[in-house]
């Protein structure tokens, strides 16, 4: 039995580390075909992985050693939160280790490095870029806690697991009080994953980025596993928002035999799908804030959150 | 689940929703948002009616739910549109507080909406009454929207969705009012509404803007 939940956790795992690339590429399509432009094929990000992979690495002469192990530690508290969110099935080893506010301390710790190498060469878009992504990053925090209260006050427990076998368990109706952290969520989501309102990722040169700001000292192998990690937080996040908000398909404890496992990735498979044409959606409706507005846009998601916990406790369950 | 628990919970998922489109009318700097987030809250408003008129076998609300869906959806945002474009006002609606302290502001109207509702919800007898609470914080936030906005479209909008949370309270506490008051309500509405067009164009005319400030001012000639 723990076997069979290990290699279901490793199937997992392995499953987000494939498919993340691909659910980027999915939402560059999207883009691609709103702005009637020629789309770039869907394994594009896997081809720029593989020619970056190839590439001799060049690094600054005053490089540390924190700049070098930085896409590393990026990449694998990436994957470790892959292997936390229950995003296809429920029993898994590592989703009980931790719970939720782990996670958030997970991407925190990731945020950190990463600042921390940008400005660890010296120049000054890698500095800009760090004091930007933390100002984005204290501000959204606060945030994603509170949605993340809005779910646990519903199911009682800090774990996501237990999160999604409650709201699966319940009823197939959103909870009121949901329909308001989902609508936080989604603001922190594109903040946090430099989409549109906030930062712009298709550009390189502008003065307003923030995360390209921030990896344009790296190269090669290297570049290649701040991109991945940037994919697998993109792909992470849409998890996070379905175990919250869609926790339909995911395969439940003591319901997960190998048809369940099977229509759970098919279900999983058909969510992304449509949660990467809509943010494309959203992203070619909006245009991007000013770096002044984020805080106003941020604080927004945040009253959002409290709003559905007042709903909540106001309306009584 | 029980058919009439699955009405009441649909029936808070659509306050909630509707609740969520006032907070997003408060946050809106552009008209032309505002009036598109109008007429959803006339749609929710719309499918909220048709379902109480459903589970209650009440004949009039669902008359006034036809009546919503084709003032409230159909005709006043389509008129607001055409209005904008001709007043040329489809773009700035400058506030007179910041917007995340409209926000705080609102949140506090919220709680202390629901704390007004609360003896009152907790005597009614219809399956909607947990909803009262809902329908007067969007009373209450239309009515921040009006005092906070500088633009006399932008607040005719704000008084256009304080109708909105009175026709859902309405519905909500008492299962509707009477058609007769209904229709009159209905026809006061539109009636006020072309009057306030007018005013727009008298009021360009005369100030060259719509901003209410100018006419705090007292003119002397």
């Amino acid at each position: 039995m723990t076997a069979l939940t290990m290699v279901r956790q490793f199937g997992e795992v392995l499953l987000a580390i494939a498919i993340a690339p691909l659910f980027t590429g999915w939402i560059a399509q999207c883009r691609a075909w709103l702005q009637s432009r020629a789309a770039p094929p869907l394994t594009q990000p896997y081809r720029m992985l593989r020619k970056l992979f190839q590439k001799d690495v060049a690094l600054a002469t005053h490089a540390s050693a924190l700049f070098r192990m930085t896409p590393y530690i990026l990449f694998g508290a990436m994957v470790l939160v892959a292997a936390i969110i229950p995003s296809i099935a429920t029993d898994l080893p590592f989703a009980r280790v931790a719970d939720a506010i782990a996670l958030i301390g997970l991407f925190a710790t990731a945020r950190v490095f990463l600042s921390l190498a940008a400005m660890d060469i010296g120049t000054a878009f890698g500095s800009m870029g760090a004091r930007r992504d933390m100002m984005i990053g204290f501000l959204a925090e606060p945030a994603l806690l509170m949605v993340l209260f809005n779910a646990f006050l519903l199911s009682g427990s800090t774990a996501l697991p237990s999160v999604v076998e409650a709201s699966t368990a319940h009823s197939f109706l959103m909870d009121p009080s949901l329909l308001f952290a989902a609508v936080a969520f989604l603001m922190v989501l594109l903040a946090e994953n430099a989409r549109i309102p906030i930062d712009n990722p298709a550009t390189h040169l502008e003065l307003t980025m923030i995360h390209e700001a921030m990896a344009l000292e790296y190269s090669a192998r290297h570049l290649a596993l701040v991109e991945w990690a940037s994919d697998l937080k993109l792909f992470n996040y849409a998890c996070i928002g379905f175990a919250l908000f869609l926790p339909w398909g995911i395969a439940t404890h003591g319901a997960d035999g190998g048809l369940a496992l099977g229509l759970a990735v098919a279900v999983l498979l058909a969510k992304l799908t449509v949660a990467g044409a809509a943010l494309a959606l959203i992203e070619s409706l909006s245009a991007k804030l000013r770096i002044f507005r984020a805080p106003e846009y941020l604080a927004m998601a945040f009253l959002l959150a409290v709003l559905g916990l007042l709903v909540h406790l106001l309306l009584g369950a | 689940m029980h058919p009439s628990h699955l009405t009441a919970a649909l029936l808070k998922l659509l306050a909630a929703s509707l609740l969520l489109i006032s907070f997003a009318m408060l946050s809106r700097r552009r008209t032309q948002r505002l009036i598109t987030l109008f007429a959803w809250q006339g749609a929710v408003l719309f499918m909220s009616t048709l379902l109480v008129a459903h589970s209650a076998g009440l004949r009039e609300l669902y008359y006034s739910a036809a009546l919503t869906l084709l003032l409230k959806v159909i005709a006043l945002p389509w008129i607001l549109h055409r209005l904008i474009h001709r007043l040329g006002a489809q773009w700035d609606s400058e506030t007179l507080v910041n917007i995340p302290t409209t926000m705080l502001v609102g949140l506090g109207l919220v709680i202390f909406a629901f704390g007004l509702a609360h003896p009152i919800s907790r005597m009614a007898t219809t399956i909607t009454r947990n909803t009262i609470g809902i329908a007067l914080a969007i009373i209450f936030l239309a009515f921040l929207m009006m005092i906070t906005r500088r633009k006399a479209v932008t607040q005719v909008i704000g008084f256009l969705a304080m109708e909105n949370g009175l026709f859902f309270a309405a519905t909500s506490a008492t299962y509707g009012m009477p058609m007769v008051i209904e229709l009159g309500i209905a026809l006061d509405l539109l009636v006020g509404f072309f009057i306030l067009g007018i005013f727009f164009f008298q009021i360009r005319e005369q100030f060259d803007s719509l901003d209410l400030s100018n006419m705090e001012a007292l003119k002397e000639d």
